[in-house]
């Protein structure tokens, strides 16, 4: 990449939910807990890690969908929200998100439930071109709307139709349509192609990386499919219990991992090739993931990690690059094998 | 024949709904011998599940069974009554469903769930069939199943849950186990705990399982032989490599190459297959694949191709494969 200019960053991001209690007795679901990480121009993150882990929170909380318990995020040079207790933090900042929602977008995971069944798909991704006022006349919204759809490989006369009749991947694609009509520079892709059939899921994947090109797009990817998110992305972050444990260029992430818990992972995932799933080890992690309500002191992964002592359990491991533009928290990296 | 534990020949499965017939299953043949594991893959919608309720019954109205044998131990499937249906299942033939979260009882303790299996199937009393359950929840690999016993099922994780499926599905060590998708709801890190803990299973009691999913990868470590379902039918059958390494059907082909690997160098670009999904209420007169198909010919579209056999364990459906031994022999194609 030539230009390697930050667009979106995050330092020290935290999100707590309430989860009940008076006083004392107040409890927080720990949903992000101290991630730091940013993205480049034009670069695809994947952000990837189990259900509960924390990653559709960050993608979220980073459009501010949800406003952040604590820390900082960047765009493109200008601060969008700051939570004020950071020590290098002067005040609270919280600016009104309205110019930056025409450039931050959003892909949901189930296209089932993100598209309004009452409206059609013409309206649907229209709204976003009324809201920013981004069309002169009547007639240069229909145009819009239509190239947009054209542009996802829908034809104009879906314009009218509503979201039942679209099957799983169309319906996604109206997703993307919506996302892509206010030109943004930055989406969020939060699991946009789980929901969908293998032979589908390719059709998408492929789309989001041509969208890329032509519009110069950067995304963050969020998903739980190791192979997927290696596919697209440049750098890959894997997310765990709230923390993030590692991240790396996407090749050095699936072939030089250094961190156990991104090693168990890149194992259990079953391979598509007899041979190479014969001769393959697994890595079979024990027990279950903790409750994110009361997670483990020191560092998260210690209750499931081989590798685990006295000082995981009292000491959280600091995120430190391990070599150049490879990150990773962990305690014994140098007797990880 | 007399080794083969499962038998089906040309079944043939419709669920008449008011919008018409939907054929999900047409001309379905495949046979398993004693101990095998067999991999059923395809997309939502192809009939994998279908094929494996078939054999237990389980497709109620509107589905109906409309034509085809099925031999499964013995026993004439499609003539037998509910009352044999209700007897062998568990005992014969067991299954694990795709989501743990819903397919156990949330009022009954999981203690119950397992009692209730083993007394149906067992003369056991109450106390016998208890130590049975502590049995069975040791042999799946929880801790402390004295306690679990008295919990119900929204106390424990997803991947205990699918332990307790699992638990009550062998109560009665059945010949057969179906796995319908029993690791798409959990997490890569469970997952592997599943799994490994079936082939253990089938290694300690010697059952055979049919695992269907739409995860190569999974078939890719589990099976040893598998079948290609597209739109109910079986289009390609054989062993696990001959499926991976040698794959004859367009389909097949365009399943293999649509999926990212995680251990390739090199960044390729996925080849997806175009289209959608065939609507089953109107399925296309020839090969269901042709629509969709890179290669399709006239005669695709009007006819569908007879079987061809590859090897003794490799089969597939498809008109390219005609017209090459066509021409094999001299002849000429259309």
């Amino acid at each position: 990449m030539s230009e390697q200019k930050k667009l979106v960053e995050v330092q020290h991001l935290q999100q707590y939910f309430n989860a009940g209690g008076f006083g004392k007795n107040r409890r927080y679901v720990q949903a992000v807990d101290d991630v730091s990480f940013f993205i480049n121009k034009g670069e695809t993150l994947g952000l990837v890690g189990e259900s509960g882990c924390g990653k559709t929170t960050t993608g979220r909380t980073l459009l501010r969908l949800y406003e952040p318990t604590d820390g900082r995020i960047i765009y493109d040079g200008n601060v969008i929200y700051d939570s004020g207790k950071l020590p290098d933090s002067e005040k609270k900042i919280a600016v009104d998100m309205l110019p930056y929602r025409r450039k931050m977008q959003i892909v949901f995971q189930d296209p089932y439930a993100s598209l309004d069944p009452r409206m059609t798909i013409g309206d649907i991704v229209g709204e976003a071109i009324d809201i920013h006022k981004l069309a002169a006349n009547d007639k240069d919204r229909h145009d819009r709307i239509i190239s947009m759809l054209q542009r996802v490989g829908l034809n104009s006369e879906h314009a009218n139709r509503y979201p039942h009749e679209f099957s799983g991947g169309q319906r996604q694609r109206v997703g993307i349509a919506r996302a892509l009509a206010v030109n943004p520079e930055f989406i969020v892709c939060d699991e946009p192609v789980s929901a969908l059939d293998v032979s589908i899921q390719a059709q998408v994947v492929n789309m989001f990386e041509d969208l890329q090109s032509e519009m110069g797009l950067t995304y963050l990817f969020i998903a739980h499919d190791l192979s997927i998110v290696k596919h697209i992305s440049n750098r890959i972050g894997v997310m765990y219990l709230g923390k993030l444990v590692e991240l790396a260029d996407s090749y050095e992430l699936t072939f030089h991992s250094v961190h156990p818990y991104t090693r168990s992972l890149i194992s259990a995932i079953p391979i598509a090739d007899p041979k190479a799933a014969r001769e393959s080890k697994r890595i079979v992690l024990e027990g279950d993931v903790p409750s994110p309500l009361n997670p483990p002191s020191g560092c998260r992964f210690r209750t499931r990690c081989p590798y685990a002592d006295e000082q995981c359990a009292c000491e959280v491991p600091e995120f430190k690059e391990v070599s150049s533009g490879h990150w990773a928290a962990c305690h014994h990296l140098d007797r990880v094998k | 024949m007399s080794d083969l534990l499962l038998d089906i020949k040309n079944e043939r499965l419709s669920f008449f709904t008011p919008a018409g017939e939907v054929k999900a299953l047409n001309n379905v043949s495949f046979s398993m011998k004693q101990g095998e594991v067999l991999g059923i893959v395809g997309e939502s919608g192809s009939g994998k599940s279908v094929t494996a309720y078939s054999l237990m019954g389980l497709t109620a109205y509107p589905g109906k069974l409309i034509g085809g044998e099925l031999r499964f131990n013995g026993h004439e499937v499609e003539k037998m009554t509910e009352k044999e249906f209700r007897k062998m299942r568990g005992e014969e033939i067991s299954i694990i469903f795709q989501d743990p979260m819903t397919s156990l009882n949330p009022v009954y303790t999981i203690g119950n769930q397992i009692v209730e299996m083993v007394r149906l199937h067992t003369n056991k009393d109450k106390k016998e069939a208890y130590a049975r359950a502590k049995e069975l929840l040791e042999l799946v690999g929880i801790n402390e199943p004295e306690r679990r016993l008295k919990q119900y099922p929204h106390e424990l994780s997803g991947g205990m849950r699918q332990r307790v499926m699992i638990a009550i599905a062998l109560a009665c060590e059945p010949k057969l186990l179906i796995a319908d998708e029993p690791t798409t709801a959990l997490d890569v890190t469970i997952q592997a705990q599943i799994l490994e803990l079936m082939m253990e299973l089938r290694k300690k009691l010697g059952m055979s399982i049919i695992m269907i999913t739409h995860d190569l990868g999974v078939v890719a470590s589990m099976c040893e032989k598998i079948a290609v379902m597209y739109a109910g039918k079986i289009v390609e059958y054989g062993t696990t490599d001959e499926i991976f390494y040698n794959p004859k059907h367009e389909y097949t082909k365009g399943l293999i190459n649509s999926i990212p690997k995680l251990n390739q160098k090199e960044k390729e670009r996925l080849v997806p297959i175009e289209g959608s999904p065939v609507d089953l209420l109107n399925p296309p007169a020839g090969c269901p694949f042709a629509p969709r198909c890179k290669s399709c010919m006239k005669i695709c579209l009007r006819q569908m191709p007879p079987r061809t056999d590859l090897s003794d364990t490799h089969y597939t459906q498809c008109w390219l494969l005609q017209k090459a031994e066509f021409e094999g022999k001299g002849g000429k194609a259309e």
